[in-house]
């Protein structure tokens, strides 16, 4: 299947939260896809607040099942989100999980005025009552495979679609 | 190669028993997800909910305050419930067996075992005997191994000096009543130290300690130049006076940290210790309070540390 172009999708992006950025704007990015697209939003729309980056491996609601995720990053969440419009960036929205361990994650820091959800691509499938404010291109992706950013060498994303690895 | 006792059928970890024998991974897995617990016992709200629901036993068999509550602590920021057994005066004086003691709390449906005992090998015993998906985290058995004390230094020590493929380290003191020692000595040479030295008098030195890998020094002088990382060791008060020892004074002389002898090191070399401090015995107060001190960093690192093993070993 042909997937979108992932930097049209970010200059696409840019220009529909242009107009909601104000003084209390500040960004997440979720590890790793979703760090690589706040990274861009963040620089092409100047948001005074640093970026934050989040790895929400201590809230993920499959540790029962699965373990713990190796090799998780750290959390840094460099301004105090009490009061912030936040808006929450990922690469690809499809159960929703990620997004809700986020949420869990991002409230034991304090208690945002509001939150955004942001992503490059909604592949459908959600398993929870979630959905994005802000959204590149809808896709439709076989169960079986996973859609995903890349990030090359120069910093050039692309969206890739591989079969999942067995869990 | 034999199986280990503290890896599943997929080379996880289970229980965490002793470093020796820890593929590389594994210790760079703990080590790396410590490096994100950290970031959360910064945070004002310093929990997390993965262990919501799960029991984890204090089993300490053997007096310690520093281990005991940094597990507590630990468990505590993983959301478990936390359930401290003050041994001496409970079942064990009664004449329970070890065995018997580990079977009825595992009735009483413990998740983690975290197991301090005199005996070396208690708690490889008790791993044997644990349902599968109970796990056992040694908090010091015997003279053999304190891996959780052997992990938050190999932290501390990356976290000042990033990499260990040029470290000269040098563990100063008891080495023979140490398992803080032996664990240490296995880890940096699991993480490729590329020198490691023991120094001590000969009396304090296991025998056949070189095939640990390390050069033996009884010259602390000798010993300490040009060290990146001087680790000092407890020196057990109950040794002293006897034939191992003349006495304290005399220690400090030979073997105690001055702020002199440290000079001999490198401008910014770190000293660590892992508690409690003899002042005066194995440390001067000027070094142990000093700029090169990273003493109670550890402290706060052993924190994050046990935090990613009871996370590591409950999730697999």
């Amino acid at each position: 299947m042909k997937l979108p172009d992932a930097e049209k999708l970010c200059e696409q992006l840019a220009a529909e939260l242009r107009p909601r950025i104000g003084p209390k704007s500040a960004m997440i990015g979720l590890y790793t896809g979703g760090a690589w697209l706040a990274e861009r939003l963040h620089k092409m729309l100047d948001i005074e607040s640093a970026l934050g980056l989040m790895d929400i491996a201590f809230y993920r609601d499959d540790y029962h099942a699965q373990g713990l995720h190796h090799d998780p990053k750290r959390t840094k969440i460099p301004f105090d989100v009490n009061g912030r419009d936040l808006l929450l960036v990922d690469d690809v929205l499809y159960t929703g999980r990620t997004v809700r361990a986020a949420m869990n994650e991002l409230f034991d820091y304090g208690r945002p005025a509001s939150v955004s959800l942001v992503v490059l691509a909604d592949r459908g499938g959600r398993e929870l009552p979630i959905c994005a404010q802000h959204c590149g291109a809808r896709l439709e992706v076989p169960q079986g495979m996973r859609l995903r950013l890349t990030r090359a060498d120069d910093g050039h994303l692309a969206l890739a679609l591989e079969p999942r690895r067995a869990a | 190669m034999q199986h280990s006792p503290q890896l599943n059928a997929n080379g996880e970890l289970q229980h965490l028993l002793s470093i020796e024998g820890l593929p590389r991974e594994v210790v760079l897995q703990i080590l790396d997800t410590a490096e994100s617990f950290a970031g959360v016992t910064e945070r004002e709200v310093k929990k997390v909910p993965l262990l919501r629901g799960k029991s984890v036993f204090n089993l300490f068999f053997e007096p310690s305050t520093r281990t005991r509550t940094t597990f507590e602590i630990a468990a505590k920021r993983l959301s478990a419930d936390v359930i401290n057994l003050n041994i001496a005066v409970s079942s064990q004086s009664k004449g329970e067996s070890l065995l018997d003691t580990v079977a009825n709390l595992s009735a009483m449906q413990a998740d983690i075992f975290i197991v301090r005992h005199a005996s070396s090998g208690a708690p490889f015993l008790i791993a044997r005997h644990v349902k599968p998906h109970e796990h056992v985290i040694n908090a010091g058995d015997g003279r053999h191994a304190h891996p959780t004390q052997g992990l938050l230094d190999l932290f501390t020590i990356r976290h000042y000096k990033k990499d260990f493929t040029r470290l000269t380290v040098a563990v100063i003191g008891d080495v023979l009543h140490s398992r803080v020692a032996r664990s240490l000595i296995h880890g940096l040479t699991t993480l490729g130290a590329p020198e490691v030295r023991v120094i001590a008098p000969q009396t304090l030195l296991p025998s056949g300690v070189e095939a640990l890998g390390v050069r033996v020094f009884h010259d602390m002088r000798a010993g300490l130049k040009d060290c990146d990382v001087v680790v000092m060791l407890r020196l057990q008060n109950e040794r002293m006076g006897g034939a191992l020892l003349p006495s304290a004074q005399e220690y400090f002389k030979s073997y105690g940290l001055s702020a002199e002898k440290l000079r001999l090191a490198r401008p910014d070399a770190i000293v660590m210790h892992p508690g409690p401090m003899n002042r005066g015995v194995e440390i001067d107060s000027t070094v142990a309070d000093g700029p090169h001190s990273v003493i109670l960093p550890q402290v706060t690192f052993g924190i994050a540390v046990r935090m990613a093993v009871m996370s590591i070993v409950a999730g697999n």
